[in-house]
């Protein structure tokens, strides 16, 4: 099965960025539609039709989300999620990079359909570049008069401002960013409330991902039967897959969702390299529990994936074939929630922590068998257990390595602990022990 | 009162003590010499960046969200965030120091030390690991002179303080791994030796790969 390509049809033709080439092929018509003719209740009912799920990583109905808002007079927001830092994920940074007009304009149809007339884009600040063509974008979209005050003499106000962020994985939840967002250090915040109740600035805000917004003018344009007449009855429309790790042809494809994960992995990316095979891969993002290579022919949907024990997350799918050490990997794994933990909450910050120790002792050589089920103990105390769910994106894949590969740990641990050279050094281990709490 | 903040003397649970005991206790907890909001005529802001953040104020609903742009600015102005530049920031925006501090001390791209005019951000997460990220990151401290152990963890600058050198998170990029970010523009696939030549154009002032870089790269269903 080949790509079906809707937000990557011509997406590399040549000036797309500049508003010409976009309105040439038909860029802004969704906007006439939604400005002139169209009123915000029945927006937000043509996406809650069209079935869109949210492309960030959750999954959730971005119609449903825009009903949660409040209707009435107070201010509203609408933030785009472009922090895309979930390791494997690098979709939208093509498509802002490529077509940020598309998003523009998706932007300011959902601002209409709630009623925010503020509207930000949080890019994460290493997408330096994809912010100056935004910024670019944004500027000409203002001088056409589709963004600011009285959109299209429709009376409507929506004003939009790309905002760098500056290197946070943990900005990328929705709660954090908005802390961020607000010129604070990005901690995520105790929900309830949510933010479509109590978001920036404390107001009702909608919070969707690059590549949501960008599906909305299209599912304007064109009906939400079209959006449905692609996918599965409960993944409907296309997605946007980032392919990498272990594979010849590394990169984005769009897909039906419902495609056999294997067309995708191996057609498409032109799986692993010659004589090699796929051994372990993440469905969606390293925060997704790994799938093995038994797991090949799963069609590639929120739901297959869910039935699966994992998830499709942001549909970053990471292949490792059969040199990679699964122990190593989850180590690397751990590392990175360990440095992006924010440290507000224990389960997380230390467990991150603990888990990382633990796997370095295991790679070492310095583990024995019992610390494996000390490590899955550590992920289920993490799980459920914070503020957010950075705990648990590292809880899970790693769980899943320990217990989907628990013999590759085993042995491993033999194997360093044979390497190692001598006993072990404990640091410490001649001096008589510390008793806590006396002071003598 | 005695003994909750001073030398000697039983310490009371804090819950258990009277208003005017707790306003006390955080009255001897805030230090007097604390640095307040630095008045402008105090800091000495060079104009033009006064001006970027002001105009980055201008265009948030409320003030504070120009926290980050404007350590952008200070950064760019300066190379680093300086504390300085941050007092400076401070006064325009009309906070504290150690608040724009604390916002800059959270997020990884905001140096807060000294950093070599060139940046190079390797990516050592899971697709570039895959694909010899940390081999590619030993190279450029190789050919650089920057510490290998300090390159890893919070980066190094070279001795000749041309060349930054960190590893970092994943920059997404993956579909070119294993990548860098060198002074703020993606390059990749990098391959063994391409790090000593990158680092010898960067000194010579030239684009570090031109043939590498993101910018020029199709779909990837198309290079098929």
């Amino acid at each position: 099965m080949p790509e079906t390509r809707v937000l990557f049809e011509n997406l590399d033709e040549p000036g797309l960025a500049t508003m010409d080439v976009y309105r040439r092929r038909g860029g802004y018509s969704a906007i006439e539609t939604a400005f002139r003719s169209t009123d915000p209740d029945d927006l937000i009912f043509q996406i809650e039709e069209s079935g869109l799920r949210g492309r960030g990583g959750a999954g959730f109905s971005m119609g449903k989300k825009g009903s949660f808002l409040p209707r009435g007079d107070m201010e509203k927001y609408l933030c785009c999620n472009a922090d895309e830092s979930e390791p494997g994920t690098f979709k939208d940074r093509e498509l802002m990079f490529k077509n940020p007009h598309a998003l523009i304009e998706g932007i300011a149809i959902s601002a209409l359909a709630v009623g925010a007339t503020y509207a930000f884009i949080f890019i994460r600040g290493e997408y330096w570049e994809v912010a100056d063509v935004l910024d670019a974008a944004v500027a000409e979209a203002y001088e056409a008069g589709y963004l600011g005050q009285n959109i299209l003499g429709s009376g409507w106000r929506v004003e939009l401002v790309v905002h760098r962020g500056a290197g946070a994985y943990i900005c990328g939840e929705e709660t954090a960013l908005l802390d961020s967002l607000e010129g604070k250090r990005g901690n995520p915040r105790l929900k309830p409330p949510f933010p479509a109740i109590q978001g920036l600035y404390g107001g009702p805000t909608l919070i969707n991902n690059v590549e949501t917004l960008m599906n909305v003018p299209l599912i304007v344009s064109k009906g939400p039967e079209w959006f449905k007449g692609m996918g599965t009855e409960q993944s409907t429309g296309t997605k946007v897959v980032s392919v990498s790790g272990c594979v010849q042809r590394p990169g984005n494809y769009e897909i039906e969702l419902g495609m056999p994960s294997r067309e995708i992995i191996y057609d498409l990316a032109g799986g692993p390299a010659k004589g090699r095979k796929v051994k372990v891969w993440f469905p969606g993002g390293s925060s997704a529990p790994v799938l093995t290579g038994d797991d090949l022919d799963l069609p590639y949907s929120f739901e297959a994936m869910a039935d699966a024990g994992s998830m499709l997350g942001s549909g970053a799918i990471i292949v490792g074939d059969d040199t990679v050490s699964v122990p190593e990997l989850a180590l690397r794994t751990a590392r990175f929630y360990h440095h992006e933990s924010c440290g507000k909450c224990t389960p997380c910050r230390e467990g991150t922590n603990w888990t990382v120790k633990m796997l370095e002792r295991v790679v070492r050589g310095e583990a024995t068998p019992m610390d494996l089920d000390i490590i899955s103990s550590v992920q289920e105390n993490i799980i459920g257990n914070c503020l957010c769910v950075l705990g648990d994106a590292m809880a899970m894949p790693v769980g899943s390595m320990v217990k989907k590969f628990r013999s590759e740990f085993e042995e491993a641990i033999a194997e360093a602990r044979d390497a190692a050279p001598g006993p072990i050094d404990v640091a410490g281990a001649d001096e008589p022990p510390l008793v806590l709490g006396a002071t003598g | 009162m005695t003994g909750q903040s001073g030398n000697g003397g039983p310490m009371k649970p804090t819950d258990l003590l009277t208003n005017a005991e707790r306003a006390e206790l955080i009255g001897s907890m805030t230090p007097s010499d604390a640095e307040g909001i630095p008045e402008l005529h105090e800091v000495d802001v060079p104009p033009e960046l006064q001006e970027t953040i002001e105009n980055a104020m201008g265009r948030y609903p409320q003030l504070r969200s120009a926290s980050i742009p404007a350590l952008w600015a200070v950064q760019r102005h300066y190379g680093w965030c300086t504390p300085d530049g941050i007092r400076q920031a401070a006064a325009v925006m009309g906070l504290t120091p150690a608040y724009l501090q604390s916002v800059a001390s959270f997020y990884d791209l905001f140096r807060l030390e000294p950093t070599a005019k060139h940046r190079v951000l390797v990516c050592h997460n899971i697709s570039c690991w895959m694909q010899g990220a940390d081999d590619i990151l030993a190279e450029f401290c190789e050919a650089s002179g920057a510490d290998h152990h300090e390159a890893e963890h919070d980066g190094a600058n070279s001795p000749d303080g041309e060349i930054f050198v960190k590893g970092f998170e994943c920059l997404g990029a993956c579909d070119i791994a294993p990548m860098a970010s060198i002074d703020q523009q993606y390059y990749g696939p990098l391959e063994p030796g391409d790090a000593a030549e990158i680092v010898e154009r960067l000194r010579r002032g030239e684009d570090p790969a031109p043939d590498k870089d993101l910018r020029k790269r199709k779909l990837a269903g198309d290079n098929a």
